[in-house]
């Protein structure tokens, strides 16, 4: 029986650009402008680093193929680079690579960085791009909204709500996330937002409006890890270890057979129950303190509280119109701003999540500092639907 | 005994008012006002000939499930390709069993006609499929646009319960120029009307005729339903007139309704003419293009049973009307839109690719396991039930009949769609399998999870710079029709 993840591996330092639309920057720039702080913040040298995993979404728009543009752009020294693409997971997934990297004893000390430029691509939203070339053939030709609104219709069906009392929770959703965004410097949106703007603001794909769509921008996050026995040798304290780091990936399962209802999360259910499994977590709803989760689209946040188990299961309108996952709230969540405020540049989103985990658990979050976080949840979803892939992380303070 | 076994029509749902396009085009020409009453069929953006042929064929097919086709016809002047036989991709869609004889017959108004003739008269065992179908192309603000329309009809021949049989052929070969369209060109140009009448109709057609009487001992008087397909409104019933039909045996055709559906047209009125015969009644079909086809049928006792799945008034009941005349313009490409970021992507279709595919793509084929019994849309190589994942375990399954549900949608503001908002979602099959697809044909307001839904064969998507054009199968919301 394998042993896990938990508390093998810290977390030395990190860094994240400010987000946005950088028209100024290239992903270069973003990626030196995370990595400078991330280095300083781990106290090593560049050439300390031994291998570097690289997490880029969309080839095509952003860096081109290979590890060689992180390597160039931070004059790495011929070490091992990786590059990484699983669509949303994509930040986490790079950060997977440089964990398990350090964890077993293939080198000391790991880089992870996520990086996309998403304002080069002339697109509102998303860019359109392929999806292959079978399903090119078949699928509709359905924008990023127009995935995430049927889980809306889905989980509407499921549990009969009224489509006003589902449009209400999801505006709050975003109301919330708005205001927290407003505390944090590095975001992109940061203005207050009310109810009545969200659910009154158009369609894009009903019954997602503006308001329920989380921004676009460019960013870059990235993340030194190593050993704990090294951080402590080089005099770290408040050390932040990973906990859990799972992934779960579509089968085909949810979009062909029947035992799927379009309802919920299937990939995230497996994903964090494995999660909690290797962090040892037996009551989520007590242990986790805050969550950063993939809040693409407001509904996306509701329905994943129920599926990590963070709420129950049904009760999401209720639990988000009571406030649960407010900033002041039982399990806070996005109180960074989330996709909602930071956009979503895919391969960093990932890490800046982990980012402000890591700056919550130090102490280090300014304006939104938590009174008492312990452990902290991150959570991306890739792809849609009916066909994704869930990336969970866990960090906590090490024991 | 040989003559028509079945038949099936198919009338595009949008029906565009032609008030909105004589009001549009008035300043113009105030002429229009004048053909300014009443609708014409118009296709959707993603239906064409093959799409309407498909339509049409599976209704014929429908009523006689036992059919051993031997050829499929498919007549148009309107074909979505020049160089790939049209009707190969029909038969492909019905999944008819592929040996067969296809034949793509055009380049005339009286293509159909000529096909039936061929059909007739061909000593091959078995049934043939006769299907003919027309998206008329003309230019914006033309008489031709108030008075034309789009739609397919089919009729089974055979020798086998036979509805009417055929008791005789003729045919004259003229080249009288009324109209004309080169390679070139994408528009009919066409020759003053009362000389089409004078010299071409009220010549040619009567001469036909009356031999083919003869040669059946039978006279004007015996004819029941009288076909010519025209957009000249008054022709017919002088026509008539001159031959000594009765004029109450004249078949409409259906201006105010449908439009004048080009090759399609005697098909489309043969099968009202059909609807309306009693046994024994003679119907004679013109078709009318250098020179002229004219086909007489006798009805049947079988007729008095014969119960179509959907018949030429219920297609024409099946309606949604249409008032805006710019969607018009920009689903026949009359204006140039402003597509957008997003309507700019590449639309290549990589043929070996979906070659492989075709079953899936065109047929509408999923699986079926042979060890679990569960029945999935696309297959692929392993079933996709969690409790069994064999390999090589399935059969085929066809879904292209198969009725299902919504369970998620959405309408889509965000994404490209050449008819916006683009709607799709998850379909549930009645007796299993799933899938994500589009919906067409959605009304704003008519769609929920749990909605009825039925699947038809439409274009997905026009790649314009090579121009190929991807054919799938979309959901649409079921109405009951014919009750």
């Amino acid at each position: 029986m394998a042993s896990g993840i938990k508390d093998k591996v810290v977390i030395l330092g990190m860094g994240c650009s400010k987000f946005g639309e950088r028209w100024d920057a290239s992903p270069s720039d973003l990626m030196v402008e995370a990595f400078e702080e991330c280095i300083e913040d781990a106290g090593v040298q560049r050439n300390q680093i031994e291998a570097a995993w690289f997490g880029a979404g969309i080839d095509a728009f952003n860096v081109g193929a290979s590890a060689m543009p992180l390597a160039i752009a931070l004059r790495l020294n011929y070490i091992p680079v990786t590059k990484v693409e699983n669509m949303c997971a994509t930040g986490t997934e790079a950060f997977r690579g440089a964990v398990y990297a350090v964890a077993s004893g293939a080198c000391d000390i790991a880089l992870a960085l996520g990086v996309e430029k998403l304002k080069d691509t002339g697109y509102g939203g998303l860019p359109q791009r392929s999806r292959g070339l079978e399903n090119d053939m078949y699928w509709p030709n359905l924008s990023a909204p127009g995935a995430f609104a049927q889980l809306a219709t889905g989980y509407r069906a499921k549990h009969k709500l009224n489509k006003e009392d589902l449009k209400r929770a999801m505006a709050h959703v975003s109301v919330k996330s708005h205001a927290n965004g407003v505390k944090n410097p590095k975001a992109h949106l940061r203005r207050e937002i009310t109810e009545d703007q969200a659910v009154s603001a158009p369609y894009i794909a009903d019954p997602i409006g503006l308001f329920d769509c989380c921004g676009v921008s460019d960013g870059s996050a990235c993340a030194i890890v190593t050993t704990p026995e090294i951080a402590k040798s080089l005099g770290k304290e408040n050390l932040v270890s990973v906990k859990a780091l799972q992934l779960a990936v579509s089968n085909g399962t949810e979009s062909s057979h029947e035992s799927w209802d379009g309802s919920y999360l299937k990939t995230t259910r497996i994903a964090s129950q494995r999660a909690y499994d290797e962090a040892g977590i037996s009551k989520p709803k007590e242990e986790i303190t805050m969550t950063e989760v993939h809040d693409c689209f407001s509904i996306t946040e509701l329905v994943t509280m129920e599926d990590l188990q963070l709420a129950e299961e049904g009760k999401g309108v209720t639990e988000v119109l009571d406030g649960n996952f407010d900033a002041d709230g039982k399990t806070p969540c996005q109180i960074d701003g989330g996709l909602k405020c930071f956009g979503h540049p895919i391969g960093a989103s990932g890490l800046r999540m982990i980012y402000e985990n890591y700056l919550q658990l130090n102490g280090r979050a300014g304006d939104r500092q938590l009174s008492n976080p312990k452990m902290g949840l991150n959570h991306n979803l890739g792809g849609f639907p009916h066909q994704n892939i869930c990336s969970i992380s866990i960090v906590g303070p090490y024991n | 005994m040989t003559g028509i076994s079945a038949y099936g029509v198919y009338i595009p749902r949008a029906r565009l008012s032609k008030k909105a396009v004589a009001d549009a085009n008035a300043w113009f020409d105030a002429g229009l006002k004048s053909l300014g009453k009443g609708e014409r069929a118009i296709c959707n953006w993603d239906e064409d000939v093959i799409t309407m042929a498909v339509e049409a064929a599976s209704e014929c097919l429908s009523s006689n499930q036992d059919v051993k086709l031997s050829s499929l016809y498919l007549a148009s002047t309107t074909f979505p390709f020049l160089d790939r036989q049209n009707s190969v991709v029909v038969s492909e869609a019905l999944n008819i069993d592929n040996q067969i004889r296809t034949m793509d017959i055009g380049a005339s108004q009286r293509a159909a006609t000529s096909a039936l003739i061929s059909l007739l008269e061909s000593k091959v065992e078995g049934d043939s499929l006769l299907v003919a179908s027309e998206h008329r192309r003309s230019k914006a603000g033309s008489r031709a646009e108030m008075l034309w329309g789009d739609a397919a009809a089919s009729v089974l021949i055979g020798s086998e319960n036979v509805i009417a049989e055929c008791v005789g052929i003729e045919s004259l070969a003229v080249d009288f120029v009324d109209h004309y369209r080169g390679e070139e060109s994408s528009f009919d140009y066409d020759w003053e009307e009362r000389w089409i009448r004078d010299e071409g109709f009220m010549k040619t057609v009567p001469a036909v005729v009356k031999k083919l009487l003869q040669s059946a001992s039978l006279s004007t008087a015996d004819i029941n339903h009288f076909i010519l397909p025209t957009d000249q409104s008054r022709t017919p019933g002088v026509l008539a007139k001159k031959l000594g039909i009765n004029v109450t045996a004249l078949v409409d055709n259906q201006i105010s309704t449908v439009g004048v559906a080009g090759a399609a047209q005697p098909i489309l009125l043969l099968a009202k003419a059909l609807e309306e015969s009693n046994p024994g009644d003679h119907i004679l079909i013109i078709g009318f293009g250098q020179g002229c086809d004219a086909i007489l049928l006798k009805a049947t006792d079988a007729i008095t049973n014969y119960k179509p799945a959907l018949n030429v008034s219920g297609a024409l009941a099946r309606r949604r009307e249409e008032n805006n005349y710019n969607k018009f313009l920009g689903f026949n490409n009359l204006i140039e839109r402003d597509i957008g970021k997003r309507g700019e992507a590449d639309k290549q279709t990589y043929l070996s690719g979906y070659n492989r595919r075709k079953d899936f793509l065109t047929s509408f084929l999923g699986g079926k396991c042979r060890e679990c019994g569960t029945v999935q849309i696309p297959r692929e190589k392993y079933c996709v039930n969690p409790d069994c994942n064999a390999l090589n375990s399935q059969d085929d399954y066809s879904f292209a009949d198969k009725q299902g549900n919504v369970v998620t949608w959405t309408a889509d503001r965000l994404t490209f769609d050449w008819s916006p908002p683009a709607y799709f979602g998850m379909v549930q099959f009645d007796g299993g399998g799933k899938i994500m697809m589009d919906f067409t044909e959605v009304e704003e307001g008519s769609i929920e999870s749990g909605s009825k839904v039925s699947v038809h064969f439409r274009i997905r998507q026009f790649d314009p710079v090579r121009g190929f054009r991807k054919y799938f199968w979309k959901a649409v919301i079921e109405e009951k029709i014919n009750d």
